[in-house]
């Protein structure tokens, strides 16, 4: 069976591999058989390893160096193309982050290849699907040059485990000057959340302009942590200053797809749209019987948001009891 | 429109290429080049030309691409610190003239336009290939771009210029310095930021929190129409019109089709059952 190369993102906290990268194993199923890239320092691979064997990669490539993680995207990059070349695989699958597309993008030129980035779905014939404009377009697209590269896009695929082996093999890292020209001097944690991960969360509470405080923002908190979710925010919320804006979803926010969004006083507005449509079901509060965002919203309710949410936020807590 | 299109900024054609600057030519002034990119306006109707399966610009509402306009104002701030000249680079149809002359009215000093009716169609490697090429044809110590564009969404471009040009990328700027030859950058991240470090010349990627983009002034309006803007072809680059477009793009839309509407769901009205009914929906969906 054809190979399939699958780059590992790693949890940034140290604790192991990111959902994302389940995610793309199981995509990659469809194309071949994967085999996992763990680029790091070294020890990364062997912290990885019972993940990445549960989900299917026949094989784990293991470039791991003490420099890997002082310079930017490049050694990835450099990496991936050392592989690519060496194995001739099928395809190359990365997680859609924004150092996974820079990756893919610099792939492509190495390798002579095209690339499709943000993809949701992969067929077995190489066909990816793609959501345009803010959700309201369904693409289909092939790569026509080289090794496919395709970047995934978080929670679309639902990781489904398929034990393989796992075998290792070592890989000899050598980066090159270029692959050193920009260097990561510091990683510096601002706020740690004990919230899930915006992009990985299964429930998603954000809050809008109408919520007209940061400290009001205390009722979309106290809800999301009674619902163990995300908290995320509409670009009008971050403008005002309500909410810092890592937690912005939309066009130039976050782009997420959880099993529940729930949108409080937030208009609706097509940028907004662009990055929470594909949620599996949405429910808004909103005062404005009008507001665009009931006409996506699978339950509505029209109403005050300062007395719906904290009597709703009380209500799931007594369920739980 | 009301530009004077002037042939003589960077050679009566473009000219052959150059090496990028060593760090020991980069002077004290820096001379920046701000991609800019014009997009249909995304509150606007945006839609694929069922005929080739393309972005549809010609009868769309154009808009400069929002965060480009922070990479203008960035580049505007660092030109106010250090001296040098701001360049518009715009890889796009006769329309993106809108997008220059916005650009230009926000103060910067010179455009380049490449326009060929074989770019249509064509793939971000493609396009990073003319953007390239370009590039290699003017002086420059620092570039910097818009961290993604609305339309294609694929935030890719200046990772691909820096594979083509050999020049680093510091990506998702939320703050830039420059010291001597050095650029610092924070790199925006989830919950914090990673500090980057290069030496010049160097490509760097904005995000939107790193500054607020300034309004034309009337005067900088009525400036911009005296600016240079030089028009360029494939052929004044040296590339191929074959080697670009539609045609041999390295990736290629097969179909599309508009998302289903989502079947229209419940609306309740809250007269003091609002928050029950919402709990009763999602214990129904069983989310709680
Ligand atoms: C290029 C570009 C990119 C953009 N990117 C993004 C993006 O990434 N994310 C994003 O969100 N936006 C983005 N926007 C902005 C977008 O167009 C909207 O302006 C924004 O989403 C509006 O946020 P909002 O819904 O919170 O505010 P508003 O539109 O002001 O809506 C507030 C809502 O709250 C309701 N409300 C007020 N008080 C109450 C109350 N007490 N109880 C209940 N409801 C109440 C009101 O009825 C109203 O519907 C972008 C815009 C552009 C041009
Ligand atoms: N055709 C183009 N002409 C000039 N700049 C571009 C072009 N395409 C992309 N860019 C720049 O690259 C950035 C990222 O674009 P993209 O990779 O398309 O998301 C944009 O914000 C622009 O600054």
């Amino acid at each position: 069976m054809a190979e399939v190369l699958v780059l590992v993102e790693l949890d940034p906290a140290g604790e192991g591999v990111r959902k994302t990268t389940l995610e793309a194993l199981t995509a990659a199923r469809a194309l071949g058989e994967p085999s996992a890239v763990v680029v790091g320092a070294p020890g990364t691979a062997a912290s990885v390893q019972d993940a990445l064997a549960e989900y299917g990669a026949g094989k784990v490539y293991v470039a791991e160096s003490a420099e890997a993680d002082d310079f930017l995207v490049a050694p990835k990059a450099e990496v991936l193309a050392q592989l690519v070349g060496a194995v001739a695989p099928a395809a190359v699958v990365v997680p859609s982050s924004p150092e996974g597309k820079e990756i893919a993008g610099r792939l492509a030129i190495k390798t002579g290849s095209g690339f499709l980035t943000d993809v949701t779905e992969i067929a077995p014939d190489g066909t990816a699907t793609q959501v345009a404009f803010a959700g309201q377009t369904i693409v289909h697209s092939r790569v026509t040059v080289g090794t496919p590269i395709y970047t995934l896009r978080g929670n679309s695929v639902t990781p489904v485990p398929a034990p393989a082996a796992a075998s290792q093999v070592p890989v000899q890292v050598t980066l090159s000057e270029r692959a050193r020209q920009t260097r990561v001097v510091d990683r510096v944690v601002e706020a740690k959340s004990s919230r899930p991960e915006l992009t990985e969360a299964a429930v998603v509470v954000s809050g809008g302009r109408g919520v007209a405080s940061a400290e009001n923002f205390s009722l979309i908190e106290a809800l999301a942590d009674s619902l163990g979710a995300a908290v995320g925010a509409s670009r009008a919320a971050v403008d005002s200053g309500f909410y810092p804006h890592t937690f912005q979803v939309g066009q130039t926010g976050k782009t997420v797809s959880p099993q529940l969004y729930i949108a409080v006083g937030i208009s609706g507005a097509i940028q907004h749209r662009a990055g929470m449509q594909t949620s599996k079901t949405i429910v808004a509060v909103n005062k404005d019987p009008e507001a665009p965002i009931f006409e996506l919203a699978d339950f509505g309710v029209v109403g005050d948001l300062n007395t719906i949410v904290p009597a709703a936020t009380q209500q799931i807590a007594a369920r739980k009891g | 429109m009301g530009y004077r299109q002037v042939t003589s900024m960077i050679g009566s054609e473009a000219g052959p290429a150059r090496a990028p600057r060593t760090t020991a030519e980069v002077g004290l002034t820096m001379d920046i080049v701000v991609l800019v990119k014009q997009v249909p306006d995304s509150g606007g109707q945006r839609a694929l030309d069922p005929a080739d399966n393309t972005v549809v610009r010609a009868t769309a509402d154009n808009v400069i691409n929002e965060m480009d306009e922070y990479a203008i104002e960035e580049a505007l701030t660092v030109k106010e610190a250090h001296g040098g000249e701001v360049t518009i680079l715009t890889v796009g149809p006769d329309t993106a003239t809108d997008a220059i002359r916005k650009a230009l009215s926000m103060g910067a000093d010179r455009a380049v336009h490449v326009s060929d009716p074989a770019i249509h169609g064509a793939c971000a490697p493609q396009t990073s290939a003319i953007i390239a090429a370009a590039l290699s044809r003017l002086d420059y110590d620092l570039v910097l771009c818009g961290a993604e564009s609305t339309d294609g969404q694929v935030s890719v471009m200046p990772a691909l210029l820096s594979e083509r040009l050999g020049i680093p990328h510091l990506s998702g700027a939320r703050k830039l310095t420059v010291e001597g030859s050095t650029a610092r950058v924070e790199r925006q991240t989830d919950g914090g930021y990673w500090l980057l470090e290069a030496q010049l010349p160097a490509i760097v990627s904005t995000w939107d929190t790193i500054n607020e983009p300034r309004y034309p002034s009337f005067k900088g309006i009525m400036a911009a129409k005296k600016k240079p803007v030089q028009t360029l072809t494939l052929a004044d680059l040296g590339i191929d019109s074959a080697t670009v477009g539609l045609a041999t793009a390295t990736s290629r839309v097969v179909d599309f089709a508009g998302r289903p509407p989502k079947g229209a769901g419940v609306k309740v009205s809250d007269e003091g059952d609002g928050a029950e009914k919402l709990v009763g929906f999602l214990a129904e969906q069983k989310l709680v």
